[in-house]
């Protein structure tokens, strides 16, 4: 299957949830604590085969809450983690995926998105997580969500996913739809040393000047290894500058505000999308996962027909990317957002537009995708 | 005196403002204070232990040491330890949990962590209640004990802390209690020297809570129920098992060889680049 071309890379047909697994070893991933679940498992087995052989750690663990709790606790001694699941399994992660917002501890979480609620459509595609990846946790916090539509895209955004982690010091999940997840495509992967990896940065003061939750211009404080010489306090609870939980409403607040402002700062660097056919567009179709696929089939269709239809693919989904919604929703007539639920995305869409267009919702949540035919039917609908 | 403010200088942390949030009279202090004697005589550098815990009163402990310190979510202590051994094995990783933490819900980690043999230290505190949120049963409460959520009584069995780890695969399990003291600095030596995973159950008392609702005294008179109820191992094997209801037995229950869980890993990792184990042959 693989074939060394004259293009820089190796050519190679690869399953979506394997490219996932590639992309994390791409970006240095050396440990992985996992629970077996459809549609995700693929990606577990692929990386007991090949962490080990780069020294890495592969374990399965006795469940989905122990699976977090080990990549957070891999991920303070120094190696970049993460886990894989499904819905029913990222259930049971969430309190800890709060921990790690609380304690600032990089990682990544691949939620293989299946049919729901509860056990659900365990091999069917659906976008029903949505909600859950950005509020499954209790307590205010922000969370970084990113969506991969191709089979390359399991690879990118699961380097990009982990580059955001160490940059920002915050958990960040992969929302992949089942079928993207089992979907086989021929891919150039790129060469390892030109793929860009971001690590995490550490202290370079002397230990005893270190403060290790001290706001600074960027609002991401170096991030001390255990066993480096760097003690501190790593908890749950609210804390000081110093790790040591506090009660005290003048530290609880700006611990929190810098918290937000971390991702907020930088919701330039975070925002990725894909415009296709967009400047002129008066319908835009807004969709993400294999839904998009779908989308710029009927763009495409939409154009022969000589009607101005355009798709802007989110590729963050959180922080929801206003802005460049903002901008669709000034200049288009009509906003269609079409999503395998009953209308999680198509709210944020409805929020950030302001009444400027009129926003047109397509769901599915029969199992089934939605199809290119569908949305054009939509885009002809919202032309007449 | 000299010597526990050398401790005290050396490994309590100079930053963290005290009091700590224990009560007058908690036997967790005493777990603490046999911790650190433990670590000094085995000369652990400080920047190569990780002291993990959960959540309760016991979960408080680390956040007064200056060692790298990890206060994780409620029964998931274990996990976190093992995500921090498997990625630097050099650090030595010790678990502070109680009995709500360690066997009601943490339970299933605690068995599992024994059955894979992490090289990992779990101490575990057993008050037979809920302290932090006022008296709750827990699993170890006693049946027919009263807490604030059983004022009807008890009518569950308590589970047997050690006995359940032996059962698990734990290679090293010792019981003390807080009375026992110098038994407990010994039992949490030894635990902390045996490679794989070793846990100390240390009966303690909680008298604010528990006591009180049972009318049990002070914590001086729940510490002689301590000297009163324990038996140790070597008296224990030659007692009839109906002279050993109500006791407590203390000492090393369990003390094996096994290979630990990290050295099973070099294995596979050696499998994963094409080399033939003696063993595969």
């Amino acid at each position: 299957m693989e074939a060394v071309t004259e293009k820089r890379g190796r050519e190679i047909l690869l399953q979506g949830n394997e490219a996932v697994a590639e992309g994390a070893l791409a970006a240095g991933c050396r440990f992985f604590a996992g629970y077996p679940i459809t549609p995700a498992t693929e990606i577990s087995e692929v990386l007991s085969v090949k962490l080990p052989e780069l020294d890495g750690t592969f374990i399965q663990m006795e469940d989905e809450i122990a699976s977090m709790g080990a990549i957070i606790g891999a991920s303070l001694a120094g190696v970049k983690s993460m886990t894989a699941t499904s819905g029913p399994g990222f259930s049971l992660m969430q309190e800890n995926i709060g921990f790690a917002c609380m304690a600032e501890v990089p990682c990544v979480v691949v939620n293989v998105m299946r049919g729901g609620p509860s056990t659900g459509l365990p091999t069917f595609p659906s976008q029903g997580d949505v909600m859950q990846a950005r509020w499954g946790t209790h307590g205010d916090h922000p969370i970084v969500v990113l969506t991969p539509a191709t089979v390359r895209g399991c690879f990118d955004i699961t380097v990009m996913a982990f580059n955001f982690s160490e940059k920002y010091r915050t958990p960040v999940i992969v929302l992949i739809d089942e079928v993207v997840g089992h979907m086989r495509e021929k891919i150039l992967l790129p060469p390892t040393e030109e793929v860009r990896v971001f690590d995490r940065i550490q202290p370079t003061v002397p230990p005893e000047w270190y403060i290790p939750y001290e706001d600074n211009a960027t609002g991401v404080p170096p991030m001390g290894i255990f066993g480096s010489g760097y003690r501190y306090h790593v908890t749950g609870l609210t804390h000081d500058v110093r790790g040591f939980p506090t009660q005290r409403p003048d530290e609880i607040d700006p611990f929190m505000r810098r918290l937000f402002r971390k991702i907020v700062q930088h919701f330039g660097d975070l925002q990725v999308g894909e415009a296709f056919l967009i400047e002129d567009a008066q319908i835009a179709v807004i969709a993400y996962g294999a839904v998009a696929r779908s989308a710029k089939r009927a763009v495409k269709e939409a154009r022969a027909r000589g009607i101005r239809a355009g798709l802007f693919q989110l590729v963050t989904l959180w922080p929801f990317m206003r802005k460049a919604v903002e901008g669709i929703a000034s200049q288009a007539r009509v906003l269609i957002v079409p999503e395998m639920n009953l209308g999680q995305i198509s709210r944020e869409v409805k929020r950030v537009n302001e009444g400027k267009a009129s926003v047109v919702t397509l769901n599915r949540v029969d199992g089934d995708l939605i199809t290119p035919d569908e949305i054009l039917e939509k885009i002809m609908e919202a032309s007449r | 005196m000299k010597e526990s403010g050398r401790l005290i200088y050396k490994y309590l942390r100079h930053d963290k403002k005290f009091p700590h949030v224990w009560c007058p009279g908690c036997g967790i202090g005493i777990l603490l204070g046999g911790l650190i004697r433990a670590i000094d005589r085995l000369g652990y550098e400080k920047d190569e232990v990780v002291l993990v815990s959960g959540i309760g009163c016991t979960g408080r402990l680390p956040v007064y040491v200056d060692f790298n310190t990890l206060h994780t979510t409620h029964g998931r202590a274990v996990t976190f330890a093992t995500g921090v051994k498997l990625a630097n094995p050099n650090l030595k990783v010790i678990v502070v949990m109680g009995d709500g933490d360690a066997v009601a819900i943490g339970g299933n980690h605690f068995i599992h962590a024994a059955r894979r043999n992490i090289d990992l230290t779990a101490i575990i505190m057993n008050n037979a209640v809920y302290g932090m949120t006022g008296g709750q049963t827990s699993p170890t409460t006693p049946y027919g004990m009263k807490t604030t959520t059983a004022v009807y009584r008890n009518v569950e069995h308590a589970f047997r802390i050690s006995e359940l780890a032996v059962t698990a695969g734990a290679v090293f399990v010792g019981r003390g209690t807080v009375y026992h003291a110098r038994l407990l600095d010994q039992l949490i030596e030894k635990a902390l020297v045996k490679p794989g995973f070793g846990v100390v159950e240390v009966v303690g008392h909680c008298h604010t809570q528990y006591g009180k609702l049972n009318r049990l005294g002070s914590a001086v008179d729940m510490m002689r129920m301590q000297k009163g109820d324990a038996v140790t191992v070597e008296k224990a094997s030659k007692l009839a098992p109906e002279a050993l209801e109500g006791k407590v037995i203390i000492g090393v229950l369990m003390d094996k060889e096994l290979p630990v869980y990290q050295e099973q890993y070099e294995k596979v990792r050696a499998r994963a680049k094409g080399t033939v184990l003696v063993e595969d042959q």
